[in-house]
This record gives structure tokens, sequence and C-alpha cells, in this order.
């Protein structure tokens, strides 16, 4: 199957691979799909607390060329935006992006769910930092 | 670095050899008679041809030339060998006898044989990806007409052992088919031998062209009758009518002719080509599995897992390198290889394999090439991956709770 330029451009320099300290308060991992089904994807995002804004985005998949792009790409888009804003990220954006064929839809569906997995866990941490802080007052 | 790209995917299909092209040439121009043409020259030149080719083919196995039945490849000698015996011996029984990892061509037409009302078995294969002829004793009963095991698996190159089911289908009075299109000019056969009764290939993987192939059908001890699927002039006795395509016919006849003179050394090549790059690569990559059985395999085939990396995104980093996967990335149902599967390869190590073929025209430098490339792009792929990073901290992956998809 013929690969999109900017699929290619993706898988041969992969943005933000990497990984960032899982136990940070202001990182929150995802990590979705199954080796079994061929793709895994880890999707990190580190946010400034006082802003919102996610500064930092790391990934690592496990899968096809066009799981690889679709999370390197997503990285590259997270970075900047508010936690909210990243919400708003769909994986019709991706498919467009990298122009994915019909096949490759679901490496697309996944990276989506990665950034909600993502935001999820670091949205967790705050809720336990909030709700540990008045305690550590008293 | 040879030129790209590199072919190493001859299991898939090889390149016709130009010794074979050179044959068929001049049955497309000068000589370009009609076999059946019995009035004229013409004609007669290309029956010769004919002849000549069945004699050629049918050497390879120890078969009588008038034993050979042109068709149009393995797909339709398969069909032709199952359908045909199925309806020719419907009187006698229902019962096919096949196996789980046969190519799809003897599966599915096993699968329309039975909404038609017959009956199939099939065998599940060992760890390596053999059937065992105590199995087939065990599956054979009094409605038993047929057994059907390929010599050779396509993908993981695993030798079937023939002969001990030959010898028991003989035994059992039940008809012997294989489908030896990958081991025809790789291994030794011998129809006589194995007791094999139907024997089908194809020419395009043996250096030929595509569109042409053969059914063996025994002519006697026992004199094999099938139900024609085609129906015309009455060609190749009857079984299979079509005006026979010469010059596929002469390239099929050459192709196999070449295999049979130059098998005994172009294998010891092909499997000291084949040893380098799977050692070469399993030497210096930690957590890769060679799938498939470790010495009875086809010379030329490595069929090899690569924890921690998904074939398919391999292939891209290789894409110098033609070679085959058993990920099914690209296919809509997202499962791999039913043949790996059925070995009881995970799925995981399923999508992370690749299936490389080593034939006539491969050189010892594109090997070297390809051990440098797979192992670059795998340590690359593997700092990528996720599943690759649990393991290196200690997590087993098999606790983890995935989310499938």
């Amino acid at each position: 199957m013929p690969y999109s330029d900017k699929v290619l451009e993706h898988y041969n320099n992969p943005r933000n691979v990497g990984s960032l300290d899982v136990k940070d308060a202001a990182v929150g991992t995802g990590l979705v799909g199954a080796p079994e089904c061929g793709d895994v994807m880890k999707l990190q995002i580190k946010v400034n607390p006082a802003t919102g804004v996610i500064e930092d985005a790391r990934f690592k998949t496990f899968g096809c060329g066009s799981a690889i792009a679709s999370s390197s790409l997503a990285t590259e888009w997270l970075k900047g935006k508010t936690v909210d804003e990243a919400l708003d990220i769909k994986n019709t954006q991706i498919v467009e992006e990298l122009a994915l064929p019909p096949v490759k839809v679901h490496c697309s569906v996944l990276a989506e769910d990665a950034i909600k997995a993502a935001i999820k866990n670091y949205q967790e941490k705050q809720e336990v930092v909030e709700a540990r802080e008045p305690a550590a007052v008293g | 670095m040879p030129k790209h790209p590199i072919y190493m995917d001859n299991n898939s299909t090889t390149r016709c050899d130009p010794r074979v092209v050179e044959a068929m040439l001049p049955y497309f121009t000068e000589k370009f008679g009609n076999a059946a043409s019995r009035s004229h020259a013409f004609g007669w030149e290309a029956e010769a041809a004919v002849e000549e080719a069945r004699e050629q083919i049918a050497a390879v196995f120890n078969a009588g030339p008038k034993e050979i039945i042109f068709t149009s490849g393995a797909t339709e000698s398969n069909n032709l060998a199952i359908k045909g015996v199925a309806a020719m011996y419907k009187k006698k029984g229902n019962h096919i006898v096949t196996q789980a990892t046969e190519h799809k061509a003897v599966l599915d037409t096993c699968k329309r044989l039975e909404r038609d009302g017959f009956q199939v078995t099939y065998l599940p294969v060992d760890k390596y990806g053999q059937v065992h002829a105590e199995q087939v004793r065990e599956a054979i009963t009094d409605k038993t007409i047929l057994v059907s095991i390929m010599a050779a698996n396509n993908e993981i190159g695993t030798v079937m052992p023939i002969q001990a089911i030959g010898k028991l289908c003989k035994e059992k009075g039940v008809l012997f088919h294989t489908d030896a299109v990958q081991a025809v000019g790789k291994i030794p056969l011998d129809v006589e031998a194995m007791g094999i009764d139907l024997l089908s290939l194809t020419a395009h993987k043996v250096y030929g062209p595509k569109g042409v192939g053969a059914l063996y059908v025994r002519k006697k001890d026992p004199r094999v009758r099938l139900e024609p699927q085609i129906d015309g002039g009455g060609h190749e006795r009857g079984m299979r009518s079509g005006t026979l395509p010469v010059p596929m016919i002469v390239g099929l006849g050459t192709a196999c002719d070449l295999a049979r003179r130059e098998m005994p050394e172009e294998s010891a090549r092909t499997f000291r080509l084949r040893e380098k790059l799977r050692t070469g690569i399993m030497g210096k990559l930690p957590e890769t599995y060679l799938n498939g059985h470790p010495t009875e395999r086809l010379p030329g085939n490595a069929n090899i897992s690569f924890a921690y990396v998904e074939g398919e995104g391999l292939m891209m980093g290789i894409k110098d390198v033609a070679v085959s996967s058993g990920s099914a990335c690209t296919s809509a149902s997202l499962e791999p290889s039913y043949v790996l599967r059925a070995l009881g390869v995970g799925d995981e190590l399923a999508h992370s394999s690749i299936r490389f073929g080593i034939g006539r025209f491969n050189t010892e430098t594109e090997v070297d090439a390809v051990v440098d490339l797979v192992t670059r792009e795998v340590s690359r792929l593997r700092e990528m991956s996720p599943l690759f990073e649990l393991v290196q901290q200690g997590v087993d992956l098999k606790t983890i709770e995935w989310a499938a998809h």
C-alpha cells in the first residue's frame, strides 16, 4: 500500500519520541491499544499547572507506519494547546492531515484515544493533588 | 549497498528466468499454432512443444507425461483436484481430510464443498506447522475419498511428512492430493515413492511466467478420474477444456527443466544464504523467533518474529527490501496470519513477523545488506516501542490489562 508523503515524513523523522516521568503530578500518561491487535500507543503530556497549557508531549508506539505517524503528529499538535483545546482534537483531523486511507483510520482513532487517556490521567492526578492539599495545610 | 530495491519475497512469486523467456518467445510469433490443430504443421509444431513440456514437468517428480494436465495456475489445479474428485467419487463417500495451514485455494474450496454437503476435517498442526500421518490415520473414515496436505507451507516454509501420509493413504485406499507449489524445484518430490495421486504446481514460483500451472493426475494404480470443472472442447483428456496457452506451457516446461537440473546446487546455495540471513539477524538481535520448523523447512525461507516491533511498521523501515509480513494491519479484520495462529504463535508475535524468501537471483551482498538494514531498523523501532520500554522496566506485558480494539 502506498503511504502519503506526510506519513513517510513522520515515520522517518518522528517528533517527540520518548518518555516523561509518570510519577510527576504535571504529567498525564495514556496507554491505549493492545499488542495482540498490532497497535499500542503511549502518549504523555506535561501541563503547566498555572496556565493549563501543555508544555511538552512525548510518545512511543508499537504499530505500523500510520500508527507511528498519527502519534507523532498528535504530540506536535498537543504542544502549546490548553488541555481543553487538546480535547477538541478529532481523529478525522489526523486522517485529513496524514491522508490516511480507510484501512488506516483506526490508527487515528487510537491516537485520539491516547490523547484523551493522557488528559484523563492528568486530570485524575490533579484531583488527587487538590484533595490532598487541605489535609496538608490542616 | 546493492542497487535498490532488493527482492526477497520469492515465496510469493519469482522473477522469470531469462532462459525461460527466451524459450517462450518464438511461440508468440512464428510458432503460434494451436496445439489442437491436427491438420497442419503449425498445429503439429505447437503440439510437439506442449508434449516436450509435459515431459519436462513430469520428470521433476517421477511422473509420466500423459499424467500432466495444464491449468491456469495452482489455484485452478487445487480447485480441479478437490472439486473434481469430490464430484466424481461422491457416491463412494463425502469426507475430505485436509489441514489448517493449507493455502486458501484449498481451504476455501473445501469450505464450498461443505456448503454442498461434504464433510471436511481440518487437522491442527504442531508448533512447527507440521501435521502427522497418525493424525491423518485417525481422521480417515469409511466415507473419506480424499486427503489433501500441502508439500510445504508458503508462509513458514515447513515441509510436511507427505511420504508417510501418502503411504498411509495407499494403505487405506484413499486418494492423496498435495499442493506442491512451494516444493517443486526446491526439495525432491517423487509421486511413486511418496504415494501421491494428484499434485498441484504453478510456473511463477519456479522462475516461470504467471498464469500457467499444472495438475498431475495419476493414470494407474489407481487411475484417478476427475469431474471437469470447465466444459468445452475436451482438451487435456477431457479434464480441462480450453485452448492450450502454448508459450506459457513452454515457459512452465523450461522452468521445470531448469529446476530439475539445477536443484541440487541451487537449493544448497539458497540454504546457505538463508542461514547467513537467519543467523546474521538472530545473532545480532535478541528476542527474535524463527516461525516454522528449524530444520524441515524450504531452503530459502526464513519467517522471523521480532518482539516489540510491528511487522508492517518494520517493512516500511526496510522499504527497499521486498518481503511479506504476517501482520494484517492493512486488512479490515486486523487479524494476523491464520498460519501463524494455527502454530500457536501469539497474535502479538504474529503481528511482528516478517517472511524472507531467498531465491535464485539473490546474492550474498544482498543478504549482508538486508541483515544490516533489518538490525538497524528493528533497533530503531524498539527504541520507539512502548512494549520494549515496559519490558526493559521489568514489566510483564501479560499483567497489563490491554483494551482490545
